[in-house]
């Protein structure tokens, strides 16, 4: 029996595959690699984080949770964003634990759009944006950020791309893929292109913890941006705690509402184990996040230094745990210099084109690797390039 | 400054030019601190860990906890100090509880430690009572887990 002919959905079928599947089957079936190209930490997850989990579920905790998630974790959430950023939201009714940023986005852009309704997605920026735009009937419009300009979120470029349909700007900071992190002055002009055009602010902070130049700034804590933004964060990064599913979106109570009406329905609640879990790493874990940080900073000055004494040139990186290069002194496309690089030498990056088209000529690597094996994978690129 | 230190207690043989580049701070200041840390005696010492058992020589350790007399004016400064200077003797602490020093003994046997804990221990003026533990296995030490590392279970290539 054949599945029924009447076709699936339009919006899904135009949405290509994620361009980083085809490196992920080429890099498993290889032996020997070292691989830039994982997107999460190469820490376990605190070990008394690990060990509450395993306390919790001898003891049961293997139920749901209040659809918003446990007040505790909430409480704490909250008041660490207070504490840390000086950014207040209520754990009653404007703090929302998801299933990982990607149900908040979700959640987000679900309980915003309507078809038609366009989102500004400054590029190259993380691979799900675009395509969770699409899902919620809305249409992403791209932005091509300047890497001689440090990926910058520029409000010049960004404005021109207003239209009357114009909902929401989405972007994240620190960035997956360039690691470059926003200042707080671009951030309150960013604001200030917002409140011109009654815009919302969607802003990705899971990589919050991961800053190596003076401490991150919340795209809420700028001048009349509270209203407008969105904040979302989670634990996967700072926590090393990505197989976990388990983050945080703050919001202005009437969105927040809505959010937490999609999430009834559809997640119900973030894992319960997981959410104990992230409570534990919140109270006991910071200097553990501490430490990573710190070995995290060490690795990326001396890849960074690498990079560029082959000619392979970025702009410092001032978060997250990526390098973006610029490879077009190879005279190689992203996807030639990410293929050969694997095929010949077996390191594995990925290439930028994947993250939006001003990506190309650019590939990203990760850094969230012990230091000898980054060292190792920098003698095979000069190899590779020479 | 400090990240110098974190560096260079996790690799002793870390060059100048590695540290400068791990930590950002220039050659010419990191030569000038080390040097600097080195005369203060803030770096007491280079040195490297051995596994010994993985070389294959036989070593024994003890935690042995020791009840003492404490002398009048000096508590136990003296006896500490004289057990102290024992060979055999890796480590002396003072500990608060129902003994009073625990200090770590090595030896090539079990009888060599048992002798020196009969003999040369529990003799030293002052000592009243010394309670051994032969120790088994290490699972930790000095802050370094020494059981099997977990393996990395990432795919090789993730968003």
């Amino acid at each position: 029996m054949a599945p029924p002919a009447k076709p699936f959905s339009e919006v899904v079928k135009t949405v290509p595959p994620s361009g980083i599947r085809k490196f992920f089957d080429l890099a498993q079936s290889m032996q020997g690699v070292i691989s830039l190209g994982v997107g999460e930490p190469d820490f376990p997850t605190p070990w008394s984080a690990r060990e509450a989990a395993i306390h919790a579920l001898e003891h049961g905790a293997t139920t749901y949770t209040s659809n918003s998630g446990l007040l505790e974790l909430r409480e704490e959430v909250c008041s660490d964003l207070a504490d840390r950023y000086r950014v207040r939201y209520r754990p009653e009714d404007e703090c929302l634990i998801t299933s990982g940023v990607s149900e908040g986005l979700d959640l987000t852009l679900r309980a915003l759009l309507n078809p038609g309704d366009e989102v500004i997605v400054p590029e190259p920026c993380y691979v799900a944006y675009a395509p969770c735009v699409a899902f919620a009937g809305g249409t992403p419009v791209p932005v091509a950020l300047d890497p001689a300009d440090a990926y910058r979120l520029d409000p010049a470029l960004i404005g021109a791309a207003v239209t009357g349909r114009t909902k929401a700007i989405l972007f994240g900071s620190p960035s997956n893929p360039t690691g470059s992190a926003q200042s707080a002055d671009d951030l309150r002009a960013l604001a200030a292109l917002a409140v011109e055009h009654d815009l919302w602010l969607l802003s990705d902070e899971i990589y919050d913890r991961l800053t190596y130049q003076g401490t991150h700034t919340p795209a809420s804590a700028a001048d009349g941006a509270w209203e407008r933004t969105v904040l979302l964060g989670g634990f996967s990064k700072s926590y090393a705690m990505t197989g976990w599913r388990v983050g945080y979106v703050c919001a202005p109570e009437p969105l927040a509402a809505l959010m937490h009406r999609i999430h009834q329905y559809t997640m119900l609640c973030a894992p319960h184990m997981s959410q104990i879990a992230a409570l534990e790493a919140m109270r006991t874990a910071q200097d553990e996040v501490e430490d990573m940080v710190a070995d995290y900073d060490r690795r990326r000055r001396l890849f960074a230094k690498g990079l560029d004494e082959l000619g392979l040139t970025c702009p410092e990186p001032g978060g997250a745990f990526y390098v973006f290069p610029s490879i077009r002194t190879t005279g190689m496309s992203s996807e030639e210099f990410a293929e050969g690089l694997l095929t010949q030498e077996k390191v594995a990056v990925v290439p930028g084109g994947v993250f939006g088209p001003s990506g190309e000529g650019h590939v990203r690597c990760s850094y969230a690797t012990a230091l000898p094996q980054l060292e190792q994978a920098l003698e095979r690129i000069a190899r590779f390039i020479s | 400054m400090r990240e110098i230190l974190t560096v260079l207690e996790a690799d002793a043989h870390a060059s100048v030019e590695r540290i400068a580049t791990l930590t950002g701070i220039d050659e010419a200041s990191v030569r000038e601190q080390i040097a600097a840390w080195e005369a203060s005696g803030v770096i007491r010492k280079y040195k490297t860990v051995v596994d010994w058992d993985r070389f294959g020589d036989q070593r024994v350790t003890a935690f042995v906890d020791v009840t003492v007399a404490p002398e009048r004016g000096r508590g136990f400064d003296d006896v500490a100090e004289r057990i102290a200077r024992f060979r055999e003797i890796r480590a002396v602490h003072l500990v608060s509880g129902a003994q009073d020093l625990r200090v770590e003994v090595e030896g090539e046997s079990m009888k060599e430690v048992a002798d020196f804990v009969a003999q040369k221990l529990s003799g030293v003026e002052r000592v009243t009572a010394t309670s051994t533990h032969f120790l088994l296995r290490r699972y930790k030490d000095d802050g370094q887990l020494l059981i099997d590392p977990e393996p990395d279970q990432r795919l090789s290539v993730t968003p």
